[in-house]
């Protein structure tokens, strides 16, 4: 029997190799997967063992902080302004996933990153606890509460909105609201049960709390898409200027079509011989249905969208590579019949901003940012500066041009044109009119199917001597009749406040 | 005539015509020194965790092991005595464990404890102080069974009686009601009030006794009556009844008791001593081939019908994909994959991790916890430490001169490195996870008592296999001058029975 012995000690060996072999294998190769998996709770407490970084406004005010505990997490992270800067911030929980910017700078925020090796190592020698850096943004705290605030209590009572204002010739991103809104200490709170609850209620929530409207959502922009079309029929045909006069009147059936005709929103507003200024000034649909179809071309007018930013994500610069804040690309649809030729009806509703055009308030601010800087689009930021726990700079980022669709003197007519939509008397953008700054910009009534109400628009801009300080873009959602006065009131507030804080006025 | 399977004691041959041999050592003071050894390392690891888990190392640090030390040296005194040539490593080996096993269940007593209590922990309480009593208790028992079995033969008159009580003992849980018999699902427990007890372990050596005893008898008529297939010899249909008993009794195990681990155990076992006995390849291939199909018969069923088999399918559900549920189902074998890899190479140290992380990191997780705190290295040490006690355990059976020795020890060595792969694979997901605990290390009486006397009998049979066989009456050794003790396994003497064949 010893020779089945020896055997059975060869039986034992070869699994206990199996054992070794196995360990190996989840102790050595498996092991960073398994030591940072989001089911590790080791890394939390780690995570929570050292104040998270702060993330400030462009003035300082804390808008992310880290409260001392005395648990066993021994920093909580709260949001002092709540609802505020909910959308812009994101959360960071203990137990669910993070989004938004507490996302994408983590690993900065919890002095963790590459960019903090020269920290960490110096504050291995001096014996400095290790802490995370904060994270400066570009935002104004003038600009963001009056956002903030003026959407809130719309005089239409309008629920859910958006409004993105940025500084024109940097792309640094100002303000931005996404309404409704809600308040991330519910899903910060370290009663991971009462998190995963809130975070429930908010994600059924038929208002949809969670979603941010200012960048994750595109909606039908009406007449602001004009100022693309304008462009668009400009640079096609040099000769075209604010004051040439273009055919208007009350209907625009293209030719060969029976069928199909535009109106405009008011009758007496567009009489039939009409400046291309006048025609903005007022909003004549008649003038740029025919403009998008006779004058420039489904192809041209995709492609003028397109080099403004339509079919492509605006995403931050900081955020390049991965787009954590999700935002989306806005669309100009294919403006076909479904045989796949160019349908004129198509083009006409698409020139004034309907059927499949769609587009997202930031790209509203980007056109309207680049007609103020002079046809030079900035790809848009907001992180500023990226602090270590000492105070000193660890990174910043710099503005970047991201395209020049126009070139300046078609952004001067532009300009003109715009102004002319806040300044003139019969304008339909004059409510965002600013004392000692020139405003300009283009409203927007957008049909939202057949049974909701029309969203309301304004895109536009504040110049003071003829550079340009903030653009803006305010949505207000199925906001019905006078959306789009009220939209244009809302976004003077907030530029007038901005040039205030900058004491530019 | 298969009746001198079971050697009868036969007179001594009076010993006269033996020359004198070279004096036999019974090496008990190599295991009084790796003892101490084993003692020092177990400080080391004591002071350690105090260092590591309550900032600084408390006077009283060494309490506990010094306890758990004396112990040790009890049971080395009583294997002086008792069972003077008995392998001189089993016991410093079965040390390390089980006083690992209780200083590591000393660091969780502290991470449970509050935080302001941790500077100042108390000795007598928590698990670690319970499982230090079981090992007194275990270390009692195994004397005690060292005293009262003198001649591990003398096992083989019980086996029917033996066999039927292991067979009560592994029944006893499925025919209890739930509430008196369920923990997570498995039932495995008689729940007394107060404390329960895990009727299987004791089981195991019981039903050992009986195959070993069984097979030595019919030995002959499975290994010779075989026909010849593919080259490899099978047993006779009629011959297939025991072998296939014993696979319906772990399939009932498996689905009616819930554990895939229990049931894989005693068919292992059984499988391993059939083979010692015959020395037939057939009949392990005949047995992986039962129990694969049984348990993929298992899986199939639960996945289809339920019922029954539906705890089983589920937990292979689990083994196949545990990050497919984290939160559910697979959260026990997630968390302790976690607390492995954590661990990494070399580990946080001891104390420095968060083992209370993983859960039932007491019972059966014991070894990912520890895994988080030494490493790929310290497991690796702890394994090759658990092949020490089986490989001696076999080296015993392969000494000793009886068939039912043989048969016995070699069991009982698999027994132990066959429970540590059932565990072990199962928490690193090398196989399903079942309910084992892992021998000597996890908290736990029944385990750890069952466990010391199996040790108890391996260190008789190797005290029987490495006693010289001319019938010294005592040994002088090292000063320490041991009588006989009675004298009765020493008058014996063995004819080898391999001369059967």
């Amino acid at each position: 029997m010893n020779a089945p012995l020896r055997r059975v000690g060869v039986v034992v060996l070869v699994l206990f190799a199996l054992l070794f072999l196995n360990l190996n294998y989840r102790q050595v190769v498996k092991a960073d997967d398994y030591r940072t998996d989001s089911h590790n709770a080791r890394v939390q407490t780690t995570e929570y063992e050292h104040p998270r970084g702060k993330i400030a406004d462009a003035k300082g005010t804390v808008l992310a902080d880290a409260q001392a505990t005395g648990d066993s997490l021994k920093y909580l992270r709260t949001y002092p302004l709540k609802d505020e800067y909910a959308h812009l911030l994101g959360y960071k929980p203990v137990n669910l996933a993070s989004t938004n910017l507490e996302k994408l700078n983590n690993d900065f925020l919890t002095g963790t990153s590459d960019k903090q090796a020269v920290d960490r190592l110096t504050g291995m020698f001096t014996g400095k606890e290790p802490a995370g850096g904060n994270v400066l943004l570009t935002i104004s705290k003038a600009a963001q509460d009056t956002a903030y605030q003026a959407l809130g209590t719309n005089k239409l009572k309008v629920k859910s909105g958006a409004i993105v204002a940025m500084d024109p010739s940097t792309g640094g991103l100002l303000a931005e609201v996404s309404l409704p809104s809600y308040d991330p200490n519910l899903l910060s709170t370290h009663d991971t049960g009462a998190a995963l609850a809130n975070y429930k209620a908010l994600n059924t929530d038929p208002g949809k709390p969670l979603l941010n409207r200012a960048v994750q959502e595109v909606y039908p922009p009406g007449s602001t898409f004009k100022v693309i079309v304008s462009a668009a029929a400009m640079t096609a045909d040099s000769s075209l200027t604010p004051s040439t006069v273009v055919p208007g009147g009350e209907y625009y059936k293209p030719p060969q079509v029976s069928d199909f005709q535009i109106k405009n929103s008011h009758t007496g507003v567009c009489p039939d011989q009409i400046t291309v200024k006048q025609a903005l000034t007022v909003s004549c649909n008649t003038v740029f249905a025919r403009m998008g179809v006779e004058r420039i071309g489904a192809d041209k007018l995709k492609s003028m969208a397109q080099a403004f930013g339509f079919e492509q994500e605006p995403r931050l610069v900081e955020d390049q590579d991965r787009n954590y804040c999700g935002i989306v690309a806005s669309h100009t649809g294919p403006m076909t019949s479904s045989d796949g030729r160019v349908d004129p009806p198509a083009v006409a509703q698409s020139s004034i901003g309907q059927r499949e055009v769609k587009m997202s308030p930031l790209q509203g601010a980007m056109i309207a940012a680049t007609v103020a800087n002079d046809g030079k689009q900035m790809r848009p930021y907001v992180v500023d500066r990226l602090q270590n726990s000492d105070l000193s700079i660890a990174d910043h980022t710099e503005p970047k041009t991201l395209r020049t669709p126009i070139t300046a003197d078609v952004a001067h007519e532009l300009q003109d044109m715009m102004f002319s939509v806040v300044s003139s008397d019969d304008g339909t953008g004059k409510s965002a009119r600013i004392s000692g700054l020139q405003v300009g910009g283009k409203t927007g009534t957008a049909q939202d199917g057949e049974d909701a109400e029309d969203h309301g628009w304004f895109i536009g801009f504040a110049l003071k001597d003829g550079k340009p300080i903030i653009s803006v873009a305010v949505f207000l959602q199925n906001a019905g009749k006078g959306g789009s006065g009220e939209a244009a009131r809302i976004a003077g507030l907030v530029m007038k406040a901005y040039a205030d804080e900058k004491g530019i006025r | 005539m298969t009746a001198t399977a079971i050697p009868a004691p036969s007179p001594t041959g009076g010993g006269a015509g033996v020359p004198a041999p070279a004096k036999p050592r019974t090496r008990r003071n190599v295991e009084l020194l790796l003892l101490l050894f084993v003692i020092g390392i177990l400080a080391v690891f004591a002071a350690v965790v105090e260092g590591n888990a309550v900032g600084k190392v408390t006077s009283d640090f060494w309490v506990q092991i010094a306890l758990v030390g004396a112990v040790f040296v009890v049971a080395h005194i009583g294997i002086r005595i008792f069972a003077p040539y008995a392998d001189p490593v089993i016991l410093p080996a079965v040390a390390l464990i089980n006083g690992l096993g209780v200083a590591f269940l000393r660091r969780l007593d502290l991470a449970y404890a509050k935080v302001a209590h941790r500077a100042d922990p108390g000795i007598f309480g928590g698990d670690s102080f319970r499982q230090l009593g079981w090992t007194a208790a275990a270390v009692v028992g195994a004397i005690a069974l060292l005293i009262i079995v003198r001649d591990h033969r003398s096992l083989s008159r019980y086996a029917y009686t033996l066999g039927l009580a292991g067979i009560v003992l592994v029944l006893i849980p499925a025919v209890l009601p739930s509430q008196y018999s369920a923990i997570n699902g498995a039932k495995l427990w008689i729940k007394l009030p107060g404390f329960t007890i895990q009727p299987g372990e004791f089981a195991k050596i019981c039903l050992l006794v009986f195959f070993a005893y069984y097979l030595v008898r019919k030995r002959e008529v499975l290994s010779l009556a075989s026909k010849r297939f593919l080259g490899i010899d099978f047993p006779r249909g009629r011959d297939l009844g025991p072998v296939v008993g014993v696979w319906l009794m772990s399939l009932m195990v498996l689905v009616f008791e819930k554990d895939l681990g229990t049931s894989l155990m005693y068919f292992g076992l059984f499988v391993v001593t059939l083979y010692i006995a015959t020395e037939r390849v057939s009949w392990l291939i005949i047995g992986l081939v039962l129990f694969l199909g049984g348990a993929f018969l298992a899986y199939f069923l639960g996945k289809t019908i339920g019922g029954p088999f539906l705890n089983f399918s589920e937990r292979a559900t689990t083994w196949l994909d545990p990050f497919g549920d984290a939160n559910n189902k697979g959260y026990q074998l997630v968390q302790s994959l976690l607390g492995l890899g954590t661990g990494g190479l070399t580990g946080t140290g001891p104390g420095a991790g968060q083992p209370t992380k993983v859960p039932e990191v007491r019972t059966d997780f014991i070894f990912s916890g520890m895994g988080e705190e030494i490493g790929l290295f310290g497991l690796t040490a702890l394994l090759v430490v658990y092949v020490l006690i089986v490989e001696r355990g076999l080296r015993s059976a392969i000494n000793v001169r009886d068939s039912f020795g043989k048969l016995f020890a070699g069991g009982l060595s698999f027994t132990i490195g066959l429970q540590v792969f059932v565990i072990v694979g199962g928490i690193s997901q090398l196989i399903p996870l079942t309910g084992q605990t892992t021998p000597f290390l996890s908290a736990g009486g029944s385990s750890l008592v069952a466990n010391w006397l199996l040790i108890g009998l391996l260190l008789r049979i190797s005290d029987a296999g490495r006693r010289p066989a001319d019938g010294t009456p005592s040994i002088g050794l090292g000063g320490i001058s041991v009588g006989g003790g009675g004298g009765a396994p020493v008058q014996l003497k063995e004819m080898p029975t391999e001369v059967v064949r």
